[in-house]
């Protein structure tokens, strides 16, 4: 399959990362993160969702540049009376 | 539920990039293989993340939140000793058949091992149950969005009735899984498993640490919880001395052997996945992936439960179940619930129900939708909920995909229409979806009247699991098996727990879908020991039946069994890996790593 999943995937991560550290960001402080135990709850988690979705999106990439090798001699058996 | 406009950006951006994969997926779709087994082309990791995403449906989430909340760390028997001895069993001895055979199925694996009605037999209960359990997953998933009062909102600016959420619900639902299918077949299932299960730690793990954190971390737990609940294997001796109702033997026996063995290493479900992996050493390695994580699952999904018992009771922010969406009830703030979790609310009086000895009903079910909504803000909560409905798309979407493979391949092209060009399996298979997500949605409908699901997908499991994995066992490894024996001993074993379930019941139940239809003959200490023991039954008369009826039957010529049983197979080639990537060697750490678990948390 020639989509590699860590693209879209990476991607998603990204974005919704960027959404809560900029939500993160701008809500510093309010009353809101009362709940998360004083913590400002979204700039936290969106920041490890963007540096994991960054991460994701550079892998593939990385390995979309990178050739096929080919798998072991032997290591795939044609047995019994399949299709 | 104040949701903003974050939330429901997230969440719908969530929803473009599944319908995104499909979408991108559509132009690799050329042959029936491309659809239904995803061109047998995945690299491991993926099919292995899939692999534990495909189970991680509705029973997962909600009901092991629910179980930890009310029942404690023991819970955690269902994954240490209920997924990963049978991960590994699957990944190190059953994979090289299931994927070396050739065979584009689990029942396929069935007619190339045995004959012809052993595949038949199992086609045919295989696709009832997928149907049954995606319609299980569609129906609870349109429940919570209503008792959360997630589009209420959405709904009351819009001027519709707000009764019609549920509908609507099960509407969206089913055209999202539908058209990702649709599209992208088994590969696009399989992807946004992938998906949903890196959803499900981003939204999950942020739970947890916000919860823990606000009760005093680990040690405050331990002062707001029953000293029990943080051991699993205390009172295990006796069924009386622990709240599982069960004794050691059957819990080892009946959950860790033979239900946990006929789910993981023969349930399509799930075997799907491995079978989409690009070779043979993938395939292996794809259950050995999936077990590390599932080892660790309880910290996401039974733990909120435990903390949702120690959070101290502030009920303004929790939802409990009501009967007409939109009326908060006043029992949110009624004294007999327990931390965030309230009582069970009669649906048609509006009271608090009670038990026979006197004391509310706990809705253990709302423990981790109550944890989202008491510790998540507004923007992290869109996150927890987008994991949330996540988690059930993925149970739906790989019943959905299995129901496809197994009717397009073992049931329409085995028995209703032969030699048809590939290109109309293909097609075939595409249409099937639709016609599956019809059959789930009828299906919400009826299980409408069952409301524990857990119970539910138990009693389905053991009835139609729990025999098979006996036949399994049995053709794999036991070269004189035939397929009269396989066949017969199915079809009883079957009939068995069918029976068992009929005669017996547990304390407290009244007869009925819990057990005792026909005359209760005995009663369990509770309704988990009704399950395992009906599974101990069923699969040891499937396996005494089938062994005793090989011994005077023919067996197959020992030339055609090449490839399917263990004895005749050469072994897989492991001489170019290094010995720590060798499956057996990550299966015996793998367990290792268990039992240090269990030892720590006894």
């Amino acid at each position: 399959m020639s989509l590699d999943l860590r693209v879209p995937m990476g991607l998603m991560f990204t974005i919704v990362g960027f959404i809560l550290t900029l939500y993160g960001a701008v809500t510093h402080g309010s009353a809101i993160y009362e709940r998360s135990a004083g913590m400002d709850i979204n700039l936290v988690w969106g920041l490890v969702m963007l540096a994991f979705g960054v991460c994701m999106l550079m892998m593939g990439r990385h390995a979309d540049k990178q050739p096929k090798v080919p798998p072991v001699e032997g290591s795939d058996r044609p047995l019994g009376h399949g299709h | 539920m104040n949701l903003t406009y974050v939330d429901w950006l997230i969440m719908l951006l969530y929803f473009v990039f599944v319908l995104g994969i499909g979408f991108a997926l559509k132009r690799f779709m050329k042959t029936s293989k491309d659809y239904l087994q995803a061109g047998r082309s995945l690299p491991a990791w993926i099919c292995g993340l899939a692999f534990i995403s495909a189970n991680l449906g509705a029973q997962e989430v909600i009901g092991m939140g629910a179980s930890g909340a009310k029942y404690g760390i023991v819970t955690s028997h269902f994954y240490w000793i209920g997924a990963i001895p049978a991960m590994c069993f699957v990944g190190v001895f059953m994979m090289p058949f299931y994927y070396g055979s050739r065979a584009r199925s689990v029942p396929e694996f069935l007619r190339l091992r045995f004959d012809e009605k052993t595949r038949a037999w199992n086609a045919c209960s295989f696709a009832v149950m997928t149907v049954f359990s995606s319609g299980i997953s569609m129906y609870a998933m349109a429940r919570l969005i209503q008792t959360l009062h997630v589009f209420d909102g959405l709904f009351r600016s819009l001027g519709l009735p707000v009764d019609w959420i549920f509908h609507f619900a099960i509407l969206l639902s089913a055209l999202i899984v539908l058209c990702y299918i649709f599209l992208g077949g088994l590969t696009s299932a399989i992807y946004n498993e992938v998906l949903q299960f890196f959803l499900i730690v981003a939204g999950f793990l942020p739970l947890v640490w916000v919860g823990l954190k606000n009760i005093g971390g680990w040690n405050g737990l331990k002062q707001a919880v029953p000293a029990a609940y943080l051991h699993s294997w205390q009172g295990m001796g006796h069924a009386t001395t622990n709240p599982l109702g069960v004794d050691w033997f059957g819990l080892v026996a009946g959950l860790g052997f033979v239900l946990s063995f006929g789910y993981w290493c023969t349930d399509f479900l799930v075997i799907q996945t491995a079978m989409a992996a690009n070779s043979e050493e993938s395939a292996r390695r794809v259950p050995l992936i999936a077990a590390l994580p599932k080892m660790f699952f309880p910290a996401l999904v039974i733990l909120p439960g435990l903390i949702a018992i120690a959070t101290p009771a502030v009920q303004q922010h929790v939802m409990t179940h009501t009967a007409t969406p939109g009326t908060v009830a006043s029992a949110s703030t009624d004294p007999v619930g327990r931390g965030l979790i309230p009582a069970k609310v009669d649906p048609v009086t509006g009271k608090v129900m009670i038990d026979t000895d006197g004391h509310a009903i706990l809705d253990y079910d709302l423990a981790i939708p109550n944890m989202l909504l008491h510790y998540f803000p507004t923007g992290i909560l869109g996150l927890g909920l987008t994991a949330l409905l996540a988690s059930f798309m993925s149970g739906m979407a790989g019943n959905v995909t299995a129901f496809n493979t197994v009717w397009t391949f073992d049931i329409y092209q085995s028995y209703i229409n032969k030699g048809a060009s590939d290109a109309h399996y293909l097609k075939m298979g595409r249409w099937t979806t639709v016609v599956g997500i019809l059959i789930s949605m009828m299906t919400a409908y009826v299980v409408m009247g069952f409301n524990n699901i857990m119970d539910t997908l138990q009693l389905v499991f053991s009835i139609v699991n729990a025999p098979l994995f006996a036949t399994f066992l049995l053709g794999m490894f036991w070269k004189r098996t035939t397929g009269h024996a396989a066949f017969i001993g199915l079809a009883t074993g079957t009939c068995a727990a069918l029976l068992h379930h009929g005669l017996t019941i547990s304390a407290g139940a009244s007869p009925g879908v819990h057990g005792g239809w026909i005359t209760v003959v005995h009663t369990y200490p509770s309704q988990m020991a009704l399950d395992y023991w009906q599974a101990i039954f069923a699969f040891g008369i499937n396996f005494v039946l089938a062994a005793a009826i090989s011994l005077v039957t023919k067996p197959r010529p020992e030339k055609e069994l090449v490839g399917l049983v263990y004895s005749l197979t050469p072994k897989p080639v492991e001489h170019h890996m290094a010995w720590y990537a060798k499956p057996s060697v990550i299966a015996v750490i793998l367990i290792a790593m268990g039992v240090t678990l269990n030892i720590i948390f006894r």
